[in-house]
Protein backbone atom coordinates (compact mmCIF):
# COMPACT_ATOMS: atom_id res chain seq x y z
CA UNK A 1 0.00 0.00 0.00
CA UNK A 2 1.34 3.63 -1.02
CA UNK A 3 0.44 6.58 0.60
CA UNK A 4 -1.82 7.85 -1.71
CA UNK A 5 -3.66 4.50 -1.22
CA UNK A 6 -3.38 5.38 2.96
CA UNK A 7 -5.04 8.49 1.85
CA UNK A 8 -7.85 8.03 -0.23
CA UNK A 9 -8.90 5.04 2.08
CA UNK A 10 -8.45 7.21 5.33
CA UNK A 11 -10.94 9.66 3.22
CA UNK A 12 -13.59 7.44 1.71
CA UNK A 13 -14.09 6.12 5.22
CA UNK A 14 -14.29 9.67 6.66
CA UNK A 15 -17.02 11.09 4.26
CA UNK A 16 -18.85 7.73 4.10
CA UNK A 17 -19.06 8.06 7.78
CA UNK A 18 -19.82 11.49 7.86
CA UNK A 19 -22.49 10.48 5.05
CA UNK A 20 -20.63 12.41 2.04
CA UNK A 21 -20.19 15.52 4.37
CA UNK A 22 -17.02 16.84 1.96
CA UNK A 23 -13.96 16.14 4.09
CA UNK A 24 -10.48 18.49 3.70
CA UNK A 25 -7.49 16.31 3.97
CA UNK A 26 -6.54 18.74 6.48
CA UNK A 27 -9.21 19.83 8.74
CA UNK A 28 -9.23 18.96 12.49
CA UNK A 29 -11.75 16.45 12.70
CA UNK A 30 -12.25 16.64 16.42
CA UNK A 31 -11.90 20.49 16.81
CA UNK A 32 -15.65 21.20 15.28
CA UNK A 33 -17.36 18.66 16.69
CA UNK A 34 -18.06 16.87 13.45
CA UNK A 35 -17.05 13.72 15.47
CA UNK A 36 -17.55 12.21 18.86
CA UNK A 37 -16.38 9.19 20.81
CA UNK A 38 -17.66 6.22 18.57
CA UNK A 39 -16.47 8.24 15.48
CA UNK A 40 -13.14 7.63 17.20
CA UNK A 41 -13.33 3.99 18.12
CA UNK A 42 -14.53 3.29 14.55
CA UNK A 43 -11.42 5.26 13.24
CA UNK A 44 -9.14 3.24 15.24
CA UNK A 45 -10.98 -0.14 14.10
CA UNK A 46 -10.79 0.96 10.73
CA UNK A 47 -7.28 2.10 10.81
CA UNK A 48 -6.34 -1.38 12.51
CA UNK A 49 -8.22 -3.54 10.32
CA UNK A 50 -7.97 -2.02 6.83
CA UNK A 51 -4.36 -1.01 7.55
CA UNK A 52 -3.63 -4.10 9.05
CA UNK A 53 -1.74 -3.31 12.37
CA UNK A 54 -2.54 -3.09 16.22
CA UNK A 55 -3.04 0.39 17.36
CA UNK A 56 -1.87 0.35 21.10
CA UNK A 57 -2.88 2.66 23.93
CA UNK A 58 0.09 4.97 23.76
CA UNK A 59 -0.53 5.75 19.80
CA UNK A 60 -4.40 6.67 20.49
CA UNK A 61 -2.76 9.93 20.01
CA UNK A 62 -4.75 13.35 18.84
CA UNK A 63 -1.98 14.22 16.74
CA UNK A 64 -2.35 10.50 14.77
CA UNK A 65 -6.45 10.79 14.48
CA UNK A 66 -7.03 14.52 13.75
CA UNK A 67 -7.27 14.80 10.24
CA UNK A 68 -7.12 12.21 7.58
CA UNK A 69 -3.39 13.43 6.53
CA UNK A 70 -2.72 12.72 9.87
CA UNK A 71 -4.21 8.97 10.00
CA UNK A 72 -2.07 8.49 6.54
CA UNK A 73 1.12 9.90 8.05
CA UNK A 74 0.66 7.70 11.22
CA UNK A 75 -0.10 4.77 9.71
CA UNK A 76 2.74 5.38 6.78
CA UNK A 77 5.00 5.29 10.06
CA UNK A 78 3.59 2.42 11.25
CA UNK A 79 3.96 0.30 8.03
CA UNK A 80 7.96 2.14 7.56
CA UNK A 81 6.44 3.10 4.37
CA UNK A 82 8.73 6.68 3.42
CA UNK A 83 6.47 9.98 3.03
CA UNK A 84 7.10 11.60 -0.04
CA UNK A 85 4.26 13.89 0.28
CA UNK B 1 -29.02 1.69 52.07
CA UNK B 2 -26.12 1.66 50.39
CA UNK B 3 -23.79 -1.72 51.04
CA UNK B 4 -27.70 -3.54 50.75
CA UNK B 5 -28.38 -2.16 47.39
CA UNK B 6 -24.64 -2.93 45.68
CA UNK B 7 -25.70 -6.63 47.27
CA UNK B 8 -29.02 -7.11 46.00
CA UNK B 9 -27.34 -5.85 42.48
CA UNK B 10 -25.13 -8.37 42.56
CA UNK B 11 -27.78 -11.04 43.25
CA UNK B 12 -29.78 -9.11 40.66
CA UNK B 13 -27.10 -9.86 38.19
CA UNK B 14 -26.87 -13.50 38.92
CA UNK B 15 -30.20 -14.02 38.60
CA UNK B 16 -32.22 -13.40 35.72
CA UNK B 17 -34.20 -10.48 35.06
CA UNK B 18 -35.97 -9.62 32.75
CA UNK B 19 -36.25 -6.40 31.00
CA UNK B 20 -39.00 -6.64 28.27
CA UNK B 21 -42.04 -9.12 28.25
CA UNK B 22 -43.31 -9.84 24.81
CA UNK B 23 -47.28 -10.93 24.38
CA UNK B 24 -49.06 -13.49 21.96
CA UNK B 25 -52.08 -12.21 21.12
CA UNK B 26 -54.94 -14.80 20.77
CA UNK B 27 -56.08 -16.44 23.47
CA UNK B 28 -53.43 -15.03 25.11
CA UNK B 29 -53.82 -10.82 25.69
CA UNK B 30 -57.20 -11.00 24.91
CA UNK B 31 -60.15 -13.68 24.56
CA UNK B 32 -60.60 -15.09 21.62
CA UNK B 33 -59.17 -15.60 17.58
CA UNK B 34 -59.21 -12.58 16.02
CA UNK B 35 -59.54 -13.92 12.79
CA UNK B 36 -61.83 -16.11 13.37
CA UNK B 37 -65.13 -14.39 14.63
CA UNK B 38 -63.28 -11.78 16.48
CA UNK B 39 -62.73 -11.49 20.13
CA UNK B 40 -64.27 -11.26 23.39
CA UNK B 41 -62.45 -8.10 25.44
CA UNK B 42 -58.90 -8.94 27.18
CA UNK B 43 -58.11 -11.54 29.26
CA UNK B 44 -58.93 -10.77 32.85
CA UNK B 45 -56.16 -9.38 34.57
CA UNK B 46 -54.44 -8.79 31.78
CA UNK B 47 -54.33 -5.02 31.41
CA UNK B 48 -53.72 -5.02 35.23
CA UNK B 49 -50.05 -7.05 34.48
CA UNK B 50 -49.61 -4.85 31.67
CA UNK B 51 -49.54 -1.71 33.61
CA UNK B 52 -48.07 -2.97 36.51
CA UNK B 53 -44.90 -4.37 34.45
CA UNK B 54 -45.09 -0.74 32.75
CA UNK B 55 -44.77 0.83 35.93
CA UNK B 56 -41.91 -1.07 37.08
CA UNK B 57 -40.04 0.03 34.20
CA UNK B 58 -40.33 -3.01 32.07
CA UNK B 59 -40.98 -3.20 28.46
CA UNK B 60 -43.18 -4.50 26.72
CA UNK B 61 -43.84 -5.89 22.72
CA UNK B 62 -45.80 -8.29 20.81
CA UNK B 63 -45.04 -11.73 18.58
CA UNK B 64 -48.02 -12.60 17.23
CA UNK B 65 -49.15 -14.79 14.24
CA UNK B 66 -51.82 -12.53 12.76
CA UNK B 67 -52.91 -10.04 10.28
CA UNK B 68 -50.60 -6.91 10.70
CA UNK B 69 -53.30 -4.35 10.17
CA UNK B 70 -56.44 -5.98 11.54
CA UNK B 71 -54.53 -6.74 14.85
CA UNK B 72 -52.83 -3.29 15.23
CA UNK B 73 -56.50 -1.72 14.89
CA UNK B 74 -57.78 -4.03 17.37
CA UNK B 75 -54.64 -3.00 19.75
CA UNK B 76 -55.66 0.88 18.81
CA UNK B 77 -59.34 -0.12 20.00
CA UNK B 78 -58.64 -1.70 23.52
CA UNK B 79 -56.39 1.90 23.82
CA UNK B 80 -53.24 -0.68 24.35
CA UNK B 81 -51.08 0.70 20.95
CA UNK B 82 -48.60 2.97 23.18
CA UNK B 83 -47.67 -0.47 25.80
CA UNK B 84 -45.97 -2.05 23.30
CA UNK B 85 -42.84 -1.22 21.35
CA UNK B 86 -41.89 -2.61 17.99
CA UNK B 87 -44.58 -5.20 17.67
CA UNK B 88 -43.97 -7.67 15.35
CA UNK B 89 -47.11 -8.99 13.74
CA UNK B 90 -46.68 -11.22 10.90
CA UNK B 91 -46.25 -15.05 9.92
CA UNK B 92 -43.28 -15.74 11.00
CA UNK B 93 -41.67 -18.17 14.14
CA UNK B 94 -41.78 -16.14 17.14
CA UNK B 95 -38.24 -16.53 17.63
CA UNK B 96 -37.48 -14.41 14.88
CA UNK B 97 -39.88 -11.91 15.62
CA UNK B 98 -38.34 -11.88 19.44
CA UNK B 99 -34.53 -11.41 18.07
CA UNK B 100 -36.38 -8.89 15.98
CA UNK B 101 -37.32 -6.85 18.82
CA UNK B 102 -34.18 -7.56 20.81
CA UNK B 103 -32.63 -5.37 17.68
CA UNK B 104 -34.36 -2.86 17.76
CA UNK B 105 -34.60 -2.04 21.03
CA UNK B 106 -31.07 -3.09 21.96
CA UNK B 107 -31.67 -5.26 24.78
CA UNK B 108 -30.06 -8.88 25.13
CA UNK B 109 -31.90 -11.42 24.70
CA UNK B 110 -31.40 -13.37 28.06
CA UNK B 111 -33.48 -10.42 29.36
CA UNK B 112 -36.39 -11.38 27.61
CA UNK B 113 -40.03 -13.05 28.73
CA UNK B 114 -42.51 -14.76 26.18
CA UNK B 115 -46.23 -14.99 26.83
CA UNK B 116 -48.28 -17.73 25.03
CA UNK B 117 -50.80 -19.86 25.26
CA UNK B 118 -49.68 -22.59 22.74
CA UNK B 119 -46.82 -25.00 23.79
CA UNK B 120 -46.10 -25.18 20.45
CA UNK B 121 -45.15 -21.76 20.13
CA UNK B 122 -42.92 -21.83 23.51
CA UNK B 123 -41.39 -24.42 22.23
CA UNK B 124 -40.16 -23.37 19.16
CA UNK B 125 -38.86 -20.05 20.96
CA UNK B 126 -37.28 -22.14 23.57
CA UNK B 127 -35.58 -24.36 21.18
CA UNK B 128 -34.13 -21.52 18.94
CA UNK B 129 -33.27 -19.19 21.80
CA UNK B 130 -32.98 -21.06 25.15
CA UNK B 131 -32.21 -17.92 27.37
CA UNK B 132 -35.69 -16.05 26.67
CA UNK B 133 -37.79 -17.17 29.98
CA UNK B 134 -41.42 -18.50 28.22
CA UNK B 135 -44.58 -18.49 30.04
CA UNK B 136 -47.90 -20.22 29.91
CA UNK B 137 -50.36 -17.49 29.18
CA UNK B 138 -52.50 -19.58 31.71
CA UNK B 139 -50.25 -17.95 34.35
CA UNK B 140 -50.34 -14.83 33.31
CA UNK B 141 -51.77 -13.40 36.97
CA UNK B 142 -48.39 -14.54 38.72
CA UNK B 143 -45.92 -12.87 36.54
CA UNK B 144 -46.10 -9.52 38.96
CA UNK B 145 -44.98 -11.60 41.62
CA UNK B 146 -41.83 -13.40 40.36
CA UNK B 147 -38.97 -12.12 40.76
CA UNK B 148 -37.71 -12.17 37.82
CA UNK B 149 -39.85 -9.37 37.33
CA UNK B 150 -39.10 -7.52 40.30
CA UNK B 151 -36.75 -4.78 40.00
CA UNK B 152 -34.92 -3.78 42.90
CA UNK B 153 -34.73 -0.14 41.62
CA UNK B 154 -37.08 2.00 40.53
CA UNK B 155 -36.35 5.32 39.88
CA UNK B 156 -38.12 8.46 37.96
CA UNK B 157 -36.19 6.94 34.89
CA UNK B 158 -37.63 3.73 35.23
CA UNK B 159 -41.42 4.57 35.12
CA UNK B 160 -40.77 6.66 32.02
CA UNK B 161 -38.54 3.96 30.27
CA UNK B 162 -40.99 2.72 27.69
CA UNK B 163 -41.68 6.75 26.23
CA UNK B 164 -37.87 7.11 26.36
CA UNK B 165 -37.44 3.99 23.92
CA UNK B 166 -40.44 5.31 22.58
CA UNK B 167 -38.09 8.06 21.45
CA UNK B 168 -35.04 6.45 20.44
CA UNK B 169 -37.25 4.32 18.24
CA UNK B 170 -38.08 7.29 16.37
CA UNK B 171 -34.59 8.72 16.52
CA UNK B 172 -33.43 5.47 15.23
CA UNK B 173 -35.70 5.50 11.88
CA UNK B 174 -35.12 9.16 11.32
CA UNK B 175 -31.51 8.30 11.84
CA UNK B 176 -31.43 5.62 9.04
CA UNK B 177 -33.42 7.25 6.59
CA UNK B 178 -31.40 10.60 6.87
CA UNK B 179 -29.33 11.75 3.97
CA UNK B 180 -26.72 14.43 4.43
CA UNK B 181 -23.99 14.94 6.87
CA UNK B 182 -24.12 13.47 10.93
CA UNK B 183 -23.91 16.76 11.77
CA UNK B 184 -27.30 17.76 10.44
CA UNK B 185 -28.65 15.46 12.03
CA UNK B 186 -27.73 15.81 15.09
CA UNK B 187 -28.53 19.45 14.38
CA UNK B 188 -32.16 18.29 13.48
CA UNK B 189 -32.47 16.97 17.06
CA UNK B 190 -32.63 20.22 18.65
CA UNK B 191 -30.53 18.63 21.55
CA UNK B 192 -30.64 20.22 25.12
CA UNK B 193 -27.66 19.52 27.39
CA UNK B 194 -27.82 20.58 30.83
CA UNK B 195 -25.03 19.91 33.57
CA UNK B 196 -25.17 20.94 37.09
CA UNK B 197 -24.54 19.90 40.43
CA UNK B 198 -26.32 16.97 41.68
CA UNK B 199 -29.33 17.28 43.97
CA UNK B 200 -30.73 15.19 46.81
CA UNK B 201 -32.97 13.60 44.00
CA UNK B 202 -30.62 12.43 42.29
CA UNK B 203 -28.23 10.47 43.95
CA UNK B 204 -30.62 7.45 43.57
CA UNK B 205 -30.12 7.75 39.82
CA UNK B 206 -26.56 8.75 40.11
CA UNK B 207 -25.59 5.16 42.50
CA UNK B 208 -27.78 3.37 39.52
CA UNK B 209 -25.61 4.78 36.69
CA UNK B 210 -22.31 3.73 38.58
CA UNK B 211 -23.87 0.95 39.24
CA UNK B 212 -25.31 0.08 36.11
CA UNK B 213 -22.58 1.50 32.97
CA UNK B 214 -19.70 -0.45 32.12
CA UNK B 215 -19.14 0.35 28.51
CA UNK B 216 -18.98 4.61 28.93
CA UNK B 217 -17.55 4.49 32.19
CA UNK B 218 -13.68 5.29 33.24
CA UNK B 219 -13.19 4.17 36.35
CA UNK B 220 -16.08 1.99 37.29
CA UNK B 221 -15.81 3.31 40.72
CA UNK B 222 -19.61 2.28 42.60
CA UNK B 223 -20.29 4.84 44.94
CA UNK B 224 -23.32 4.59 47.32
CA UNK B 225 -26.07 6.47 48.31
CA UNK B 226 -24.39 7.78 50.64
CA UNK B 227 -21.08 8.21 49.75
CA UNK B 228 -22.42 10.12 46.96
CA UNK B 229 -24.28 12.38 49.13
CA UNK B 230 -21.53 13.33 51.18
CA UNK B 231 -19.67 14.14 47.49
CA UNK B 232 -22.58 16.35 46.67
CA UNK B 233 -21.83 18.51 49.85
CA UNK B 234 -18.07 18.20 50.14
CA UNK B 235 -16.06 21.41 49.77
CA UNK B 236 -13.51 19.17 48.26
CA UNK B 237 -15.44 17.44 45.43
CA UNK B 238 -18.20 18.23 42.97
CA UNK B 239 -20.68 15.91 42.13
CA UNK B 240 -22.11 16.81 38.40
CA UNK B 241 -25.79 15.16 36.81
CA UNK B 242 -25.90 15.48 32.67
CA UNK B 243 -29.51 15.50 31.61
CA UNK B 244 -30.34 14.81 27.80
CA UNK B 245 -33.67 16.10 25.90
CA UNK B 246 -34.38 16.19 22.25
CA UNK B 247 -36.82 17.43 20.12
CA UNK B 248 -38.11 13.19 20.47
CA UNK B 249 -38.43 13.50 24.44
CA UNK B 250 -36.62 13.15 27.52
CA UNK B 251 -33.42 10.84 28.00
CA UNK B 252 -33.13 11.48 31.68
CA UNK B 253 -30.83 11.82 33.67
CA UNK B 254 -27.71 10.01 31.42
CA UNK B 255 -24.08 11.46 32.75
CA UNK B 256 -22.45 11.61 36.08
CA UNK B 257 -18.67 13.33 36.84
CA UNK B 258 -17.40 13.62 39.97
CA UNK B 259 -14.57 15.39 40.27
CA UNK B 260 -12.02 15.66 43.83
CA UNK B 261 -10.37 18.58 44.27
CA UNK B 262 -7.00 19.63 46.24
CA UNK B 263 -4.35 22.25 45.97
CA UNK B 264 -4.75 23.43 42.31
CA UNK B 265 -5.65 19.92 41.22
CA UNK B 266 -9.11 18.91 40.32
CA UNK B 267 -9.50 15.57 39.50
CA UNK B 268 -12.06 13.33 37.45
CA UNK B 269 -12.54 10.53 39.95
CA UNK B 270 -15.38 9.03 37.37
CA UNK B 271 -16.80 10.05 33.82
CA UNK B 272 -19.71 7.65 32.85
CA UNK B 273 -22.89 8.05 30.20
CA UNK B 274 -25.74 6.10 29.53
CA UNK B 275 -25.05 3.82 26.32
CA UNK B 276 -28.17 5.42 25.05
CA UNK B 277 -26.19 8.80 24.14
CA UNK B 278 -23.56 7.17 22.53
CA UNK B 279 -22.65 8.99 19.46
CA UNK B 280 -24.34 12.27 20.86
CA UNK B 281 -21.08 14.22 21.57
CA UNK B 282 -22.15 14.25 24.99
CA UNK B 283 -18.83 13.15 26.37
CA UNK B 284 -16.35 15.56 24.30
CA UNK B 285 -19.05 18.49 25.70
CA UNK B 286 -18.63 17.23 29.00
CA UNK B 287 -15.21 17.13 29.08
CA UNK B 288 -14.99 20.60 27.34
CA UNK B 289 -16.77 21.88 30.03
CA UNK B 290 -14.11 20.65 32.43
CA UNK B 291 -11.28 21.85 30.39
CA UNK B 292 -12.92 25.93 30.33
CA UNK B 293 -13.40 25.70 34.33
CA UNK B 294 -10.01 24.22 34.72
CA UNK B 295 -8.49 27.31 32.96
CA UNK B 296 -10.69 29.61 34.36
CA UNK B 297 -9.90 28.43 37.79
CA UNK B 298 -5.98 28.16 36.95
CA UNK B 299 -6.04 24.48 37.96
CA UNK B 300 -4.62 21.26 36.35
CA UNK B 301 -7.13 18.78 35.06
CA UNK B 302 -6.40 15.68 36.06
CA UNK B 303 -8.38 11.96 35.38
CA UNK B 304 -8.10 8.75 36.44
CA UNK B 305 -8.64 5.96 34.42
CA UNK B 306 -8.91 1.85 35.04
CA UNK B 307 -8.71 1.02 31.32
CA UNK B 308 -10.79 -2.46 30.86
CA UNK B 309 -11.79 -4.53 27.77
CA UNK B 310 -15.14 -2.82 27.24
CA UNK B 311 -13.87 0.69 27.88
CA UNK B 312 -11.99 1.50 25.43
CA UNK B 313 -14.03 3.80 24.04
CA UNK B 314 -13.74 6.14 27.57
CA UNK B 315 -9.63 5.71 26.67
CA UNK B 316 -10.00 7.31 22.99
CA UNK B 317 -12.32 9.77 24.66
CA UNK B 318 -9.85 11.23 27.11
CA UNK B 319 -6.94 10.58 24.41
CA UNK B 320 -8.92 12.41 21.82
CA UNK B 321 -9.94 15.56 24.21
CA UNK B 322 -6.17 16.60 24.96
CA UNK B 323 -5.71 13.85 27.86
CA UNK B 324 -2.27 12.39 28.30
CA UNK B 325 -0.54 9.89 30.18
CA UNK B 326 1.17 11.15 33.11
CA UNK B 327 1.40 8.38 35.42
CA UNK B 328 0.58 4.64 35.80
CA UNK B 329 -0.03 2.69 39.36
CA UNK B 330 -0.62 -0.63 38.18
CA UNK B 331 -3.81 -0.66 36.06
CA UNK B 332 -4.76 2.89 37.03
CA UNK B 333 -3.63 5.47 34.81
CA UNK B 334 -3.52 9.11 35.64
CA UNK B 335 -4.07 11.85 33.03
CA UNK B 336 -3.55 15.38 32.54
CA UNK B 337 -5.04 17.54 30.49
CA UNK B 338 -3.41 20.52 27.97
CA UNK B 339 -5.24 22.95 28.88
CA UNK B 340 -3.58 25.40 25.99
CA UNK B 341 -5.73 24.01 22.98
CA UNK B 342 -9.44 26.10 23.05
CA UNK B 343 -12.33 24.37 22.00
CA UNK B 344 -15.71 25.61 20.98
CA UNK B 345 -18.76 23.79 22.07
CA UNK B 346 -20.29 22.10 18.86
CA UNK B 347 -23.68 24.73 17.94
CA UNK B 348 -25.90 21.19 17.69
CA UNK B 349 -26.28 21.74 21.33
CA UNK B 350 -28.27 24.18 23.38
CA UNK B 351 -26.09 24.50 26.53
CA UNK B 352 -27.16 24.88 30.32
CA UNK B 353 -24.74 24.88 32.28
CA UNK B 354 -23.07 26.96 35.14
CA UNK B 355 -20.08 27.98 36.68
CA UNK B 356 -17.91 25.20 38.54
Amino acid sequence: MNFEELISKSHAFVTQYLNGADVDLDIDLFATGMVNSLFAMQLVLFVEKEFGFAVANEDLDYDNFRSINAIADFAARKLGLTVNA
Amino acid sequence: MSVDQTEVLKQEQKQRIVKCVVWDLDNTLWDGTLLEGGIKGLRPNVFTVIKTLDERGILQSIASKNDHQSALSQLEQLGLTDYFLSPQINWGAKSGSIERIAKDLNIGLDTFAFIDDQAFEREEVSFAIPEVLCIDAADTDKIPELPEFKPRFITEDSARRRQMYQADLQRQTVEEHFDGPQEKFLTSLEMKLSINPAGESDLKRAEELTLRTNQLNTTGYTYSYDELNLFRQSYNHQLLVASLEDKYGDYGKIGLVLIERFEGNWVIKLLLMSCRVMARGVGTVLINHLRNQARNNHVRLLAEMLPNDRNRMMYMTYKFNHFSEIDKQGELVIFENDLKVVHEFPNYFQLNIGDL
